[in-house]
């Protein structure tokens, strides 16, 4: 038989990697373009006037101080999703990760809130602390005493959504450490246990170490997911409220572009929205992955 | 061969039938409210036999809106479309839309508006006083007031359900009801549209310049004036000692501490007598008309919340006709009265208010006639007709936002209150630009 090659054709390739190409484009980078035309236009809901304004939409979101305090709100609350469901999911899986009898089904049980939309998530916690019909709220107020009013007090509310948001990424946190950990050979632990470290000079110094690759990878999934995904916790717990207080950037295009038919500003938000999380998910690469050490 | 006979017979049976028109309304109404709505479609699409009312539900206010703005810009748009109120200067605007006032016309339908509850158009007229849109669920707020907590606290009832009490009184019965150990005397849903635009209506102090908008894009809200100051002042000051609760922007908050006895006083809608009619087990209720202040001899009528049913253009003559038909239909004093009786919200025309007054309907049913009272006591002035505002979904957000942090006690409500008006002035300003050529 004669050995024939089919990919002689330089068009073949092309050919083959069309129909890829057609689904980006036309549901990544035809929206994309969209956005950024929109951006800089001054245009009505029904699209029959625009003017083109330059950079007018961005100066205006620079120059308006909520703007910028919206973008310092999604930092800090984004860091303290990310910080929250790292550090708790790495303890629980750490605890997991033991040698238990029922490990099987405690895993699953860990798993579970994953599967929660992040609105049904919201739902869910405002039902416990809402301070007209939460129960956990009515708790918090007759016994701690506190006067918890995450629907008046800024401070609460962002405490409030930031465990909400952190609560279902936990799980999904957890799944990826301890697949991690149970890749770290445990002859090495164990040579440790042998020489005389303690439990959590074994964690801070190997088991810690090797997972890095995870902890990379959960980190910037987690900074992600915190800036876009968590919508639906703010939509169903406090619109952005109390004063703005939980206003962050995504919840700000949604208001501003859905709600308020400013198609204009809430394009050019979109566009800092992406850029933002470019340069930061590049920052990570550049600065944090060096420390990363990848088991080899 | 008998097959093919058989197809052949419908086919033509088919083509001998004229084909009715099928008009698209597009809507927001589930529930028992959309069961509602698709009683009145089927009771027109029944009566006749030229055309077939489509009903789509879209979801809420917002995304009805945005469907019918992306369906507009596919060139896909359905005849009709239900927007809310604060939507009223965006959808007059758009350039989309065939005025009703100008299709009942055209389609040769001579209505006498002045037939129709006055308060309620005028929200959805032009400058010069033609009707842009119909009508079609109003509401305005009330105060209800729990009974019960008003007798142990020695406060006398019932309260007049036409003469409204004085914003010092209920000062003194809300000082009387947490004096009583009530958790608090009283809560509001909607605090813009109660506290500050119905506020401002009732006493006739301008929301913006230009006649509250109508008469210009160029308006710039004022509601940083002496009166509403006073105002929000006297709410912060009942904050303070629980005479007033702030329990969120909606209506869940408040009515939740209402149905829980946290507060003896709730503000909000008439839509909410059904909602508590449906949930309130263990106390009586009762229904007042807003608080006035003293100083205010002749309180003008509230304001409404609430829908109207928009015309897009782009349709065929044929489909007009049968828009305005069922226009027509909707507003016939039998599916008004039926409306209200079944949602609480008003029935726009006087013929179908008289009829249900006639037949003793309010005698039955006096926590209903409260609102239509007070919203009818006066003619509307230019003030009270009503508000139209560009980007007012967002200006009732920043109000909102600037509240919050007045009641919070990070502003004054002075500081509260111009902040609202600057940055509510900056969004009509970038409103303005966008429509002037």
């Amino acid at each position: 038989m004669i050995k024939r090659s089919f990919f002689t054709s330089k068009l073949l390739p092309y050919f083959l990697i069309l129909p890829q190409f057609l689904v980006t484009a036309t549901f990544f980078y035809w929206p994309a373009l969209q956005g950024l035309v929109q951006s800089v236009m001054r245009s009505d809901p029904f699209g029959q006037h625009s003017t083109f304004i330059w950079l007018d939409n961005f100066i205006a979101l620079f120059t308006d101080p909520l703007y910028l305090k919206s973008i310092g709100t999604t930092l800090f609350f984004s860091a303290s999703v990310a910080a929250v469901s790292i550090s708790i999911g790495l303890f629980i899986a750490t605890m997991a990760n033991r040698a238990l009898k029922a490990r099987a089904l405690v895993r699953t049980m860990l798993v579970w809130p994953y599967a929660v939309a992040p609105a049904i998530s919201g739902i869910l916690w405002l039902f416990l602390l809402h301070p007209s019909y939460g129960v956990v709220a009515i708790a918090i107020k007759r016994w701690l005493g506190l006067d918890w009013n995450p629907v008046l007090d800024g401070k609460d509310a962002l405490f409030m959504v930031i465990m909400a948001s952190s609560w279902k990424q936990i799980s999904y946190n957890f799944v990826f450490f301890i697949a991690g950990m149970q890749a770290i050979p445990g002859s090495l632990i164990e040579a440790a246990a042998m020489d005389g470290a303690s439990p959590f000079r074994r964690f801070w110094k190997i088991t810690l170490p090797l997972l890095s690759p995870t902890l990379f990878f959960v980190t910037v999934m987690n900074i992600i997911y915190s800036f876009f995904e968590t919508f639906g916790v703010i939509h169903m717990m406090t619109q952005g409220g109390p004063g703005g207080a939980t206003n962050i950037l995504v919840y700000k295009v949604y208001q501003d572009g859905f709600i308020g038919l400013d198609l204009g500003s809430s394009a050019a938000q979109s566009i800092v929205l992406m850029t933002l999380i470019i340069v930061i998910t590049v920052l990570q690469f550049k600065y944090v992955e060096r420390k990363v050490q990848y088991a080899g | 061969m008998v097959g093919v006979v058989g197809i052949a017979l419908i086919f033509l049976a088919g083509q001998a039938l004229a084909e009715p028109i099928t008009i698209n309304w597009w809507h927001a109404m589930k529930g028992a409210r959309g069961e509602v709505v698709a009683k009145m479609i089927k009771a027109f699409n029944d009566s006749q036999s030229d055309y077939v009312v489509v009903g789509t539900y879209k979801g809420n206010y917002d995304e009805t809106i945005n469907a019918g703005v992306a369906a507009y810009r596919a060139k896909k748009q359905p005849h009709l479309l239900q927007a809310f109120e604060v939507g009223t200067q965006t959808m007059m605007l758009s350039g989309a839309i065939n005025p009703v006032f100008k299709l009942m016309k055209d389609e040769g339908y001579n209505i006498d508006w002045s037939g129709y509850l006055q308060p309620v158009l005028s929200y959805y007229m032009n400058a010069d006083g033609n009707l842009m849109s119909m009508p079609f669920n109003s509401s305005t707020p009330v105060m209800y007031y729990n009974v019960d907590l008003f007798k142990k606290a020695g406060i006398p009832v019932p309260l007049s359900k036409t003469k409204p009490i004085t914003w010092d009184e209920l000062g003194e019965i809300t000082a009387k009801l947490v004096k009583s150990g009530v958790a608090g005397g009283m809560v509001t849903g909607w605090q813009s549209w109660t506290q500050v635009e119905n506020y401002s209506a009732i006493h006739n102090i301008p929301f913006a310049t230009r006649a509250n908008g109508y008469e210009g894009l160029d308006c710039e809200l004022v509601i940083n004036n002496p009166k509403v100051t006073h105002h929000v002042a006297r709410l912060k000051k009942w904050a303070d000692d629980k005479r007033f609760v702030y329990a969120g922007q909606k209506f869940q908050g408040p009515k939740a501490e209402f149905i829980a006895q946290k507060a003896g006083v709730y503000i909000d809608s008439i839509s909410a007598i059904a909602k508590l009619q449906k949930a309130v087990k263990d106390f009586t209720w009762d229904v007042a008309p807003l608080p006035v202040e003293s100083w205010m001899k002749e309180p003008q009528n509230s304001i409404i919340g609430g829908a109207s049913l928009w015309v897009f253009n782009g349709h065929s003559k044929k489909e007009y006709k049968g828009v305005a038909a069922f226009l027509e239909h909707l507003s016939s004093p039998e599916m008004q009265m039926y409306w209200h009786k079944e949602t609480g919200y008003f029935p726009i025309t006087l013929k179908a208010y008289e009829t249900l007054k006639k037949q003793g309907y309010y005698k039955e049913n006096p926590l209903k006639e409260v609102g239509i009272k007070q919203l009818t006591r006066r003619n509307p002035t230019k003030i009270s007709r009503g508000l139209r505002l560009g980007y007012f979904i967002q200006i009732r957000n920043i109000i909102n936002e600037e509240l919050e942090l007045v009641w919070n006690g990070t502003k004054t409500p002075k500081q509260g209150l111009d902040n609202a008006v600057k940055r509510s002035n900056k969004k009509l300003r970038e409103f303005e630009k966008i429509y002037k050529r």
